[in-house]
C-alpha cells in the first residue's frame, strides 16, 4: 500500500498562526490510571490535525479535554490566544462530531442544525439562512424536514457536519467520523469531508485508529500511545521517516531488523537475522557502534530470480505465504535464519518477473540503502 | 462585589450537582427514613389513652429529664401466638402464591416470548390488561365464582364432577386463588421482559452441540434466567407476606396474615406501640429477602443480562 | 417446535388467560343482571348503572379519589423523574447507596409497613406543629410515596440506554445542563414519563390500605367505599362501576398499544427502505 499525498497544499496564510490551538502539558488521570500524560501540542490556524493511535492511547481524552467534556489535572489548552481551560463546554468556541452522530433523534435536521446557533441568541432571519447555507454545503438541503430515522449512516454523518460548521467554530473536533459507515464509501467520504473542511478554512482536530483515514485527510498527524505523543509530523514524513519502532509499525508495516549499526564511513548494520549486512544511507546520530533498530517498507524491496549484482541490501530466502490483492501482491519470504520477511510487490512488477513466485520458490529480495530508516528505540 | 468575593461566596454554597442531587434525596429521607425512625421509636413506648395514644419515650418533668422505653412489646410481638402464628402463616402464604405464580408465569411467559413477534404483543397486552384495571374489583370478582353457589361450583355441580359444592371462599383456598390472581401480573412482566431480551443464538448453539430441547431447556434458559426468577419471585413474596385487602374479602377468619393483624392491632386496638413493635418485627424478617432483591437488581443493572 | 408442542402449549396459554379473565367478564356479564344476587342470571338490565347515578356517597368518594389520583400522578412524575435522573446521571455520591436503597425498597415493601410509618410520621408533626391533619394532603404524600419508586426506576431504566453523547454534543452546541434537561432529555424520556404518569393515577385511584390509614374523619375515597361494600358481601352496584372501570381502562391500554405498534410500523418500513439507498 502506497500512500501518496493527494491533499492540496493549505494556502500559505495558514502558517501565519501556527500556535493558534495550544495544549501545554496536559494531564488527565482516572482513578489510577493516566490517560493523557503531559501533553503538549500546538495546532495551525486551518489546519486539519490527526491523532492517530490505537484504542486506549488517550486520543479519545484528549479529544473530550478540548471539548471541556473532562477536566484536566493540570496543564491548560488554549485557542486564538484564549485560556479555555476553566471553560465548561457550553462556553468554549468549539465544536464536536461525535462517533455516533448524536443527532437529536426528536428533532428535524433542520431543528438539529439550527440546535447551536438558537442557544446562541441568533436572531431567527439569520439562523434559517445559515442553516440553509450549511445544510447546502453538505448537500442536505432536501431533506430538512426528515427526522434523524429517515436517514442513511452517510446522511446522518452530513447533518451532524452541517450541525457542526454552522455555528462557526474556532475549532472542530471529529471523533472517529468514519467509523460507522461502511467500508467502501469510506474513502469518497474521507475527500468530501476533508474538501468540505478545507473550503470552510476551520480548524480542525480528527481523532482516528484508522491510519489510512488519518494519511488521507490530514494536514500534519501525531501518533499516540500510552497517553504520550510519539511522533508529530506531515503524514509523509511520519511513513518515511518514523522515530520509533511503535510509528513505524502503527502507520503501514514494516519489517524491522534489530541489530548492531557501526557509524563509521562503512555504516554497515549487522542483525542475527540477516546473512548479508545491511548499509544505510545516513546513520543519523549513531555513535561508535550502537544498537538500533532499522526499518524497511515491503514496498521498497524488490524480488527476482537473479541476485540482485550488489554488495549489500539484499538477502535471498523461500516463499513461504502469499496473499493476492489484485492491485499488489503480498509476499512472505522465509529467510535461512527462519525470519519472515514482508515484500509488497505490485502488480505491474510482478508481471515484469518471468513468472509470479509460488509457493517455495526461491527468490532474492534487494533494495536501496536510502530505504532504510534507522529508529529511536 | 468583586469577582472574587463572589467565587468565594460560591464555594460556601453547595454546587449545583448537589443541590439536584439533594432534593429527591430529602424528599424520600423525610417521607420514607423518618417514618420509620418514628415507628422504631414508638415501638419502645407504652400505649395510654391519649392523643397520640402512647407515652412519650423523652419527657421533661419536674424539672427531671425521665427516659422510659419498654422492650414489651417486643417481647410480646415476637412470642405471642397470635403475632408469631400469623408470621408463619403468611410466609407460607406468600411462599406458596410465589411457587404457583411460578408454576403457571414461568411457563406462560416463555411461551408468550417464543411466539411470533405479531402475536407476541397482543399477547403482552392480554397479560397486561388486568393489571392496569382496578385489583378490588377483580378481586371482589372471585366472591362471585368462589361461593358455595358461585359459578364454579355450579359448574362443578353440572358437569358431575363432585356431588356438593366445595367450600372454597371464605377459606384458605379462596386466599389462595385470590392471591396468585393478582401477583401473576407482577410476576410475568419483569420475567417476560428478561426473557425476551434472552439471546436465541445461544439455544442453537447448545442444539448444534447435541442438546435435546429438554436438555438446552434446563440447561442454558433456566440458569440463565436465575437472576429473573430470583426477581421476580421476590417481588411477588415480600409484598405477599404483608397482604392485606385478599384475605380480609376472600380468607376464612381464622387465616389472619400479618398485615390484618396490624391493621387490627393499630386501628381497632388502637395500640400503637405493639403495631409499630409487629412493623419492625416484619421489616427485620424482610430484611433478608429484600436485601437480596436489592443485590439482584444491583446485578441486572449493571451487567447486560 | 412440534406440532403437539405447540397445540399443548397454545392450550396452556388459554388456560392461563382464562384464569386472568374470567371474574373480569363475570363482571362485566353480571353488571347487566336483573337480579341483584350475582349467581343467577335473570335477564338484562341497566338498573345498577342507573343506581350508580344517584349513589352519592359513591359519587362524591370517585370524585375525591379523581382529585387525588391526579395529583399524585404529577407529584410523582415530578420526583420520581427527579430521582431516576439522579440515579442515572451522577455516578457516585455520598449516599449512593442509600438513595437507592429508599427507591428500591417501597416496590417490595409490604404496604401495611409504609402506611403505618407514614401515618405516625404525621401524628408526630401535628402533635409538634399543629399541621398536618390527616387527610387529603396526607393521602396524597401517601399515594405519591408508593408510587415514585416506579417512576424513578423507569425514568432511570430509559436514561441509562440512552446515548450519553446527545447530552454531550448538546453541551458543546451551547447549552447549559438545564438546557439540555428541558431541550434533550425530558422528551426522549417522555414515554417513560407518560407511562409512570398513567401506573401511578392508576396506583392511587384504587389503593386501600394506605387510603384507609391515612384518611380523616371527612374524607372518604372510592376505594374505601366499595371496600365496606365489598366486605358485607355481593353488591350489584359494584359490578356497574367495576364494568365502566374495566371499558375505560381496556379503550385506553387498546388505543396506546395501537399507536405504539402503528409507529414502530412506520419505523420499520422507513429502515427498510433505507437499507435499499446508500
Amino acid at each position: 500500500m502506497t500512500f501518496d499525498a493527494a491533499r492540496p497544499q493549505k494556502s500559505p496564510s495558514a502558517d501565519l498562526q501556527p500556535d493558534f490551538v495550544q495544549i501545554i502539558d496536559v494531564t488527565k488521570k482516572f482513578g489510577g490510571a493516566t490517560a493523557v500524560d503531559h501533553v503538549s501540542l500546538s495546532i495551525r490556524r486551518k489546519e486539519l490535525f490527526a491523532l492517530l493511535g490505537s484504542s486506549g492511547c488517550g486520543k479519545s481524552t484528549l479529544l473530550r479535554l478540548m471539548a471541556g467534556l473532562e477536566a484536566p489535572d493540570s496543564g491548560r489548552i488554549v485557542v486564538d490566544g484564549q485560556d479555555i481551560t476553566q471553560l465548561p463546554p457550553y462556553q468554549r468556541p468549539v465544536n464536536m462530531m461525535f462517533q455516533s452522530y448524536a443527532l437529536f433523534p426528536h428533532m428535524t435536521v433542520e431543528d438539529n442544525a439550527a440546535y447551536g446557533l438558537r442557544r446562541e441568541g441568533v436572531g431567527k432571519a439569520e439562523i434559517r439562512e445559515r442553516v440553509a447555507a450549511a445544510l447546502d454545503l453538505v448537500q442536505m438541503a432536501r431533506y430538512a424536514r426528515r427526522k434523524p430515522h429517515q436517514l442513511s449512516g452517510g446522511q446522518q454523518q452530513r447533518v451532524a457536519l452541517a450541525r457542526s460548521l454552522v455555528k462557526r467554530p474556532k475549532l472542530l473536533l471529529l471523533d472517529e467520523p468514519m467509523s460507522a459507515l461502511d467500508k467502501k464509501i469510506r474513502q469518497q467520504t474521507q475527500f468530501e469531508l476533508g474538501n468540505i473542511l478545507y473550503e470552510v478554512g476551520v480548524t480542525c482536530v480528527l481523532v482516528t485508529h484508522d491510519q489510512e483515514e488519518a494519511m488521507t485527510m490530514a494536514d500534519r498527524l501525531a501518533v499516540m500511545n500510552d497517553g504520550s505523543i510519539l511522533q508529530i509530523g506531515t503524514p509523509g514524513e511520519v511513513y518515511e521517516s518514523p522515530t520509533c519502532r511503535f510509528a513505524a509499525e502503527f502507520i503501514g508495516s514494516t519489517n524491522l531488523f534489530r541489530g548492531v549499526l557501526a557509524a563509521d564511513e562503512s555504516r554497515l548494520f549487522n542483525c542475527a537475522d540477516l546473512e548479508v549486512p545491511l548499509q544505510v544511507h545516513n546513520p543519523m546520530n549513531a555513535r561508535g557502534r550502537m544498537e538500533a533498530q532499522i526499518s524497511l517498507r515491503p514496498e521498497r524491496i524488490t524480488l527476482s530470480f537473479e541476485p540482485a549484482g550488489q554488495e549489500f541490501n539484499w538477502a535471498v530466502g523461500k516463499v513461504d505465504q502469499y496473499a493476492y490483492m489484485g492491485s499488489y501482491t503480498l509476499y512472505y519470504i522465509r529467510l535461512a535464519s527462519g525470519r519472515l520477511m514482508a515484500v509488497d510487490m505490485s502488480r505491474m512488477a510482478v508481471r515484469a518477473m518471468q513468472r509470479a513466485p509460488d509457493y517455495g520458490d526461491t527468490v532474492y529480495l534487494s533494495w536501496g540503502s536510502d530505504t532504510l530508516v534507522v529508529l529511536g528505540s | 462585589m468583586t469577582r472574587r468575593t463572589v467565587s468565594r461566596l460560591r464555594s460556601w454554597l453547595p454546587s449545583g450537582r448537589t443541590l439536584v442531587i439533594a432534593a429527591p434525596f430529602l424528599f424520600l429521607l423525610i417521607f420514607f427514613m423518618v417514618p420509620f425512625a418514628a415507628v422504631v421509636k414508638i415501638s419502645f413506648a407504652d400505649p395510654q389513652m391519649s392523643i397520640p395514644p402512647y407515652t412519650p419515650i423523652v419527657e421533661l418533668k419536674d424539672d427531671s429529664l425521665r427516659i422510659s422505653a419498654t422492650l414489651a412489646h417486643y417481647r410480646t410481638v415476637l412470642t405471642d401466638a397470635l403475632y408469631v402464628d400469623s408470621y408463619l402463616y403468611s410466609l407460607e402464604v406468600a411462599a406458596l402464591t410465589t411457587l404457583i405464580c411460578l408454576l403457571i408465569g414461568y411457563p406462560a411467559c416463555y411461551l408468550i416470548a417464543r411466539s411470533d413477534p405479531s402475536r407476541r404483543n397482543l399477547l403482552l397486552m392480554a397479560v397486561m390488561l388486568p393489571f392496569w384495571t382496578s385489583y378490588l374489583i377483580r378481586v371482589y370478582a372471585w366472591i362471585g365464582l368462589l361461593k358455595n353457589q358461585g359459578l364454579i361450583n355450579k359448574f362443578l355441580l353440572w358437569t358431575h364432577v363432585t356431588g356438593e359444592p366445595i367450600k372454597l371462599y371464605h377459606n384458605n383456598w379462596g386466599l389462595l386463588i385470590g392471591m396468585v390472581y393478582n401477583y401473576l401480573p407482577y410476576l410475568m412482566l419483569p420475567l417476560y421482559a428478561h426473557l425476551v431480551k434472552m439471546d436465541l443464538t445461544l439455544l442453537e448453539a447448545a442444539r448444534n452441540l447435541g442438546a435435546r430441547p429438554w436438555q438446552a431447556f434446563f440447561t442454558i434458559t433456566l440458569p440463565m434466567s436465575a437472576r429473573a426468577i430470583v426477581a421476580s419471585s421476590l417481588l411477588v413474596f415480600i409484598p405477599a407476606v404483608g397482604e392485606y385487602v385478599i384475605p380480609e374479602i376472600l380468607g376464612g377468619s381464622n387465616s389472619l396474615m400479618i398485615g390484618r393483624v396490624m391493621w387490627d392491632v393499630f386501628s381497632v386496638n388502637n395500640d400503637w406501640p405493639s403495631a409499630s413493635a409487629a412493623t419492625c418485627a416484619l421489616v427485620l424478617l424482610l430484611l433478608l429477602p429484600m436485601a437480596l432483591f436489592q443485590r439482584v437488581q444491583r446485578r441486572e443493572m449493571t451487567s447486560g443480562l | 417446535m412440534t406440532r403437539t408442542d405447540k397445540v399443548l402449549g397454545n392450550a396452556f396459554l388459554g388456560l392461563v388467560f382464562l384464569f386472568l379473565y374470567v371474574p373480569t367478564i363475570c363482571v362485566v356479564v353480571y353488571s347487566f343482571n336483573e337480579s341483584p344476587l350475582g349467581t343467577v342470571w335473570s335477564g338484562f338490565s341497566l338498573k345498577w348503572y342507573a343506581a350508580l347515578t344517584t349513589d352519592d356517597e359513591l359519587l362524591s368518594a370517585a370524585w375525591a379519589s379523581l382529585k387525588i389520583a391526579l395529583a399524585t400522578a404529577f407529584a410523582s412524575v415530578f420526583v420520581g423523574t427527579w430521582a431516576g435522573f439522579v440515579l442515572a446521571r451522577f455516578r457516585k455520591f455520598r449516599g449512593l447507596t442509600l438513595f437507592t436503597a429508599m427507591i428500591n425498597a417501597p416496590l417490595v415493601i409490604p404496604e401495611v409497613i409504609q402506611a403505618i410509618s407514614l401515618l405516625l410520621l404525621f401524628v408526630a408533626l401535628q402533635q409538634a406543629v399543629g399541621w398536618p391533619a390527616r387527610g387529603m394532603f396526607t393521602i396524597w404524600i401517601g399515594h405519591t410515596m408508593l408510587c415514585v419508586s416506579y417512576v424513578a426506576i423507569t425514568v432511570q431504566s430509559r436514561l441509562s440506554s440512552m446515548d450519553e453523547s446527545l447530552h454531550e454534543v448538546a453541551q458543546v452546541l451551547g447549552a447549559t445542563p438545564l438546557r439540555v434537561f428541558f431541550d434533550i432529555t425530558l422528551p426522549l424520556i417522555s414515554q417513560a414519563l407518560i407511562s409512570g404518569w398513567l401506573l401511578s393515577f392508576t396506583i392511587s385511584l384504587d389503593d386501600v390500605l394506605m387510603t384507609a390509614f391515612l384518611s380523616g374523619p371527612e374524607s372518604t375515597l372510592l376505594p374505601i367505599v366499595v371496600f365496606s361494600r365489598v366486605k358485607l358481601g355481593l353488591n350489584p352496584e359494584i359490578n356497574a362501576l367495576g364494568t365502566l372501570f374495566i371499558a375505560a381502562v381496556t379503550v385506553g391500554v387498546v388505543v396506546n398499544n395501537h399507536l405504539m405498534m402503528k409507529r414502530q410500523r412506520r419505523r420499520d418500513l422507513e429502515m427498510a427502505a433505507l437499507r435499499s439507498t446508500p
